[in-house]
């Protein structure tokens, strides 16, 4: 199953309005989880966990830490889900 | 040297009568009872369909995200906190001199259940990374330490339902023993859930007057059956007396001794020969400076169980002898059910109102008075205290043997 960016970022819009409370609106693919969207470790965890169910993907934890920003998390579960 | 003095100078509380101090003082002086049929779909499964929920749910006063991340427990302690420190005046102050006690009987339990349901149903993957934090019994002391930023020390006592009661004691010793100058001291419970239920009513230690919940708790009265399971808790901000002086604070009253023992003799079953809690007033009272005389108030432990109640009249009486005649007693109990942790620090503040307004609280349900209860019960409708300088005890016992008494006096503006 092919999943496009757009509809993987509107996921993950609703996952991190849901777990950190973060407005969907200002979610962007540039913003940087920590520093910008004060997701903090345990919450990451919330939304990587959230994002595997949605998207039927697996993100393996040695991958998390790489995923510093929205667009990050995007490019990997749309290269993941191909 | 003579001992610090420690004042109280904020209360909060969320309880099954109301969602703050205000509305809890309010019913209880009208003599309303927070206790209902439970809702939800495991009451059936349980011989108990009776329980006292809080009044407001924590999600109509905190953040949604907030809730997510909290123990029920967990945010009855920072709605409690909250209201609290708002009422003491939110003082600016170094915060290494700065405490946090509170206790909880169980701790975390509702999230502890809720999360081993899903790790059966759906396996380890989908456990929230938020479970630990939220079931540690001292997560509802650390979370309110953590948004005040207290740094004297963060501390949960422990003793089933004295837990309350012995934080505020605890905090009375970090303020005399100068590690602070305040603390935040108090004491919460979130058990209303069918394992805990189970558990409670497997000792016949719940009453199972499931038709009528509101004449369900009734302390004293001769057919009363068993503690009803509440939930809640209060939060006293605890004050060395100079500091509060200095800083122009408001003053409810003064925390002026605490008495702690231990039976030695069951589990669970109170001690029939009350040595424990009559050497518990002793203590109090000597700690306070105070004798039997002093005192005219006293909120007591009696749950409404038919064996605990009567083992404390009979202690108290040991304890005062003939001066227990101008000692009117309040089963605070009969209206807020049994907030097991959380109750010794609601009763706590039930008596600094007490004293601060004159007022006894009424003990609601008592048809007919145990005559083996040889106490100034103060039935059905609340009673005024007397002017001037006046003194009361907050009695608070747990399984395990642990009591707890503390000892107040009235602020008489020095």
């Amino acid at each position: 199953m092919s999943l496009s960016p757009d509809a993987v970022l509107a996921g993950l819009k609703e996952i991190v309005e849901e777990v950190a409370g973060i407005p969907a609106a200002s979610i962007e693919l540039g913003k940087n989880f920590t520093d910008d969207l004060d997701v903090d470790s345990l919450s990451m965890v919330e939304v990587v966990v959230a994002a595997e169910e949605r998207f039927g993907v697996k993100i393996p934890d040695d991958k998390v830490t790489e995923l510093a920003t929205v667009g990050d998390a995007v490019n990997f579960i749309v290269n993941a889900a191909k | 040297m003579s001992k610090r003095r420690v004042v109280v100078t904020g209360l909060g509380a969320t309880t099954p009568l109301g969602g703050d101090v205000e509305s809890t003082w309010a019913a209880l002086i009208a003599g309303k009872s927070g206790v209902r049929t439970l809702a939800g779909d495991w009451v059936s499964s349980i011989p108990v369909s009776i329980g006292a929920p809080i009044a407001v749910e924590p999600i109509e006063v905190m953040d949604r995200v907030e809730t997510r991340r909290l123990d029920r427990s967990e945010q009855f302690a920072l709605i409690a906190s909250r209201e609290a420190w708002q009422d003491a005046g939110k003082p600016d102050i170094n915060k290494e001199r700065l405490g946090v006690v509170i206790a909880s009987g169980i701790g975390g339990v509702i999230t502890l259940l809720d999360a081993y349901d899903v790790l059966k149903s759906k396996g380890a993957r989908l456990i929230s990374p938020h479970t630990v934090p939220m079931l540690m019994p001292n997560g509802p002391a650390a979370n309110v330490g953590l948004e005040l930023g207290a740094k004297a020390g963060v501390h949960t006592p422990v003793s089933a339902c004295a837990s309350g009661a012995e934080a505020i004691g605890y905090a009375l010793e970090m303020i005399r023993n100068n590690r602070a100058d305040v603390v935040l001291a108090g004491g919460v419970e979130a058990a209303i859930h069918a394992l805990p239920m189970a558990g409670f009513a497997s000792m016949k230690a719940l009453s199972t007057r499931n038709d009528e919940p509101e004449k369900a708790s009734r302390p004293y009265d001769v057919n009363r059956d068993g503690f009803v399971l509440g939930e809640g808790g209060g939060v006293l901000v605890l004050e060395e007396y100079e500091h509060a002086i200095a800083r122009g604070a408001k003053i409810y009253a003064e925390i002026a001794g605490q008495g702690l023992t231990s039976d030695g003799y069951h589990i669970a079953a109170p001690d029939p020969e009350g040595s424990g809690v009559k050497r518990a007033i002793e203590i109090a009272l000597a700690d306070a400076g105070l004798t039997t005389k002093d005192i005219v108030h006293l909120n007591a432990h009696a749950t409404s169980t038919p064996a605990g109640d009567v083992a404390e009249a009979s202690a108290l009486v040991g304890a005062f002898g003939d001066e227990i005649s101008h000692v009117t007693v309040s089963a605070t109990k009969s209206m807020t059910g049994h907030l097991l942790g959380g109750a010794g620090a609601i009763e706590a503040i039930f008596v600094v109102l007490a004293l601060h307004h004159r007022l006894a609280p009424p003990t609601i349900n008592v048809d007919e008075l145990d005559p083996a209860v040889k106490l100034d019960v103060v039935m059905n409708v609340a009673r005024p205290l007397p002017a001037g300088p006046i003194a009361a005890l907050n009695d608070s016992f747990g399984f395990g043997g642990h009591n707890v008494v503390l000892a107040l006096k009235s602020y008489e503006g020095k």
